[in-house]
């Protein structure tokens, strides 16, 4: 019965995240559509004749009906073929997965600074609150929060790599870098990306541990003598846990989002700054190609979110 | 309710008016500071005075001038009136559009699966590359800086709007009227609407917020707004090449985009607070 039940959560999220992609592919597909001027011309560059651009066009297919060029994209994403970045002379996919290490090292280091100082912060505040403590938490993440992630990294780099020259400015430490080289070159970028998260994963983790900490069976656990360690880490923390891990996992988003940026700001040779690159010279295919990549990664993170739910919090599986 | 749960609400209640009145206070002041440019600085926020260039701070130039000999704190203030007139038109459309979506989509059920999974598609992608996206589809302009960030925030406000629309219509008065005859459209704008007026006024200054650092972004990126127009993002780009000899040129506009962010997250946290205590917990 109770399996029966989970498989039954199992195929529902499933079928719900096939639907969102499929959703994403779409969105996508308009977004390059509603762009002026085609891709075709853009590639060829001003001088191109007339005929060359129609032949571009009929060879990507973008002279056959709207319908069926979203099938053709459909087919094409399904099989794995994100299309050829018009200015990189190289496939989309090969593209972003030449410039996966970087995002994917600055995302994971900045998630960490960002738990790491959140959850402990967040839920102290909670458990003293009203204090002079919480208020200061309170404010300092509000602000934290407030702060233009491109700023902070133009200040970070101005303070820890050009007065103090404690770590380095910009770059991925160059071709044939050590890997605690181009690790000490992700420092700065994950502390100007961890501290905007680490500011919304305080605020929440404090609230998820507000309400949790109010609840009967905490007031059971604390009259039955047990101590407070125990009670807040061991029975209040367990059940906030799950809100938690929802905002860490969206945050995972944010993170993606501010990688744009902050990459660009430190010159990291990451998939942020290729779609910024793109996006100024138009090279529509790797934009598609990015949005399409990022939010299905998105999509699965909180696929797996859901999946981890269901194995905490035997309530959710409804 | 013990004696100290009451004390404790009775400081939170009083706490959230404080900060919806400092937050709207320091708002009131950048955004006339912003209106008044004209009357508040001598200078022109785009003419180039070469033998000015890269003054420090001083009593003449309030925030130093730029590269260009162009005052910093008149630059600032014109970057103002643009980095507001861009977070505020996005919290008006993406909150006319989200809330039309949201209604719609909670009161008749059979939109609710479709729009909602498209809604949670277009939430998939990441604010900025969105963002960015849509900029280069459009072209770079003002206009299209506004269009994109409200497509990019309408799922937002429309996901709020659903999710309130849903607890509304059970209540006892919507049911009322319902039983009354009165007719569905009539219901949404009379009776729905009116209880929607909280979650969206909360909603809408932290999207206000949002927007307002995306638009910097986008900026800063130099795919937003044209380079040549003072705002705020465009400032700390144009400056970051003088971050070690003439830092206060991106350092002036970064304090404002923090302080006029600042203001509105105050805005938002203290009417939660004030006007949703359901809500008042959450982040």
């Amino acid at each position: 019965m109770i399996r029966n039940r989970l498989l039954h959560a199992v195929c529902g999220r499933l079928i719900g995240m096939i639907v969102v992609m499929l959703l994403v592919v779409t969105v996508v597909f308009v977004i390059v559509r509603i762009a002026p001027g085609d891709p075709a011309s853009v590639m060829l560059g001003p001088q191109a004749s007339p005929a060359a651009v129609a032949a571009l066009r009929t060879s990507w297919g973008l002279d056959r009906p709207l319908p069926v060029q979203y099938l053709l994209f459909v087919e094409q994403v399904l099989r794995g073929d994100l299309g050829q970045s018009i200015f990189l002379n190289e496939p989309v996919l090969s593209a972003l997965a030449q410039r996966a290490e970087p995002t994917t090292f600055l995302t994971l280091f900045s998630i960490l600074i960002a738990v790491v100082i959140a959850l402990p912060v967040g839920i102290l505040a909670a458990y003293k609150r009203g204090s002079a403590f919480d208020q200061v938490v309170m404010t300092v993440s509000m602000f934290a929060a407030s702060i233009p992630t491109f700023w902070l990294g133009l200040l970070l780099i101005e303070f820890f790599a050009v007065r103090f020259h404690w770590l380095p400015a910009s770059g991925y430490g160059g071709p044939g870098a050590s890997l605690g080289d181009r690790l000490s070159h992700l420092i700065l970028p994950a502390v100007t990306l961890g501290v905007a998260s680490s500011a919304l994963i305080t605020r929440f983790t404090r609230a998820s541990m507000l309400d949790v900490l109010s609840d009967d069976y905490v007031r059971t656990a604390r009259s039955k003598g047990m101590g407070e360690m125990r009670v807040v880490l061991r029975h209040a923390l367990k059940n906030a846990l799950v809100p938690i891990l929802t905002v860490i996992g969206l945050t995972v988003a944010v993170l993606i989002a501010g990688a744009v940026v902050t990459e660009t700001v430190f010159g990291l040779p990451g998939v942020g700054s290729l779609v910024v690159s793109a996006v100024l010279r138009r090279d529509y295919p790797v934009i598609q190609g990015a949005l399409l990549v990022l939010a299905g990664i998105y999509v699965l993170i909180n696929f797996a979110i859901d999946m981890l739910y269901l194995l905490i919090d035997p309530r959710v599986r409804y | 309710m013990t004696d100290r749960e009451q004390r404790t609400r009775r400081l939170d209640a009083l706490l959230a008016r404080k900060t919806v009145l400092i937050g709207g206070a320091v708002l009131l002041v950048i955004a006339l500071a912003a209106a008044l440019a004209p009357l508040l600085s001598a200078y022109s926020p785009t003419q180039l005075a070469i033998a000015q260039r890269l003054h420090p701070p001083s009593a003449r130039h309030w925030f130093g001038t730029d590269d260009f000999g162009r005052d910093i704190f008149t630059r600032v203030l014109y970057g103002g009136r643009l980095s507001l007139t861009v977070g505020a038109a996005v919290v008006v459309v993406s909150t006319v559009l989200g809330a039309v979506l949201g209604l719609l989509v909670g009161f008749f059920r059979r939109l609710d699966a479709p729009v909602s999974r498209l809604l949670d598609a277009m939430m998939a992608f990441p604010d900025i590359l969105l963002a960015i996206s849509l900029v280069a589809a459009l072209g770079p302009s003002l206009l299209n800086v506004i269009i994109a960030l409200s497509i990019v925030y309408t799922p937002r406000l429309a996901r709020i709007v659903r999710a309130s629309t849903l607890v509304i219509r059970e209540l006892p008065y919507v049911e009322a009227a319902r039983a009354l005859g009165v007719s569905t459209p009539r219901i949404l704008v009379s009776h729905v609407l009116r209880g929607l007026i909280s979650p969206i006024l909360v909603q809408g200054t932290f999207v206000f917020a949002y927007a307002m650092l995306t638009e910097a972004a986008l900026s800063f990126l130099g795919v937003g707004v044209s380079p040549d127009i003072p705002t705020w993002g465009t400032m700390i780009s144009l400056g970051q090449e003088y971050m070690d000899t003439a830092p206060w040129i991106m350092l002036f506009p970064g304090c404002a985009i923090v302080l006029a962010v600042l203001s509105l997250q105050l805005i938002g946290d203290g009417l939660r607070d004030l006007l949703d205590p359901r809500l008042s917990k959450e982040i």
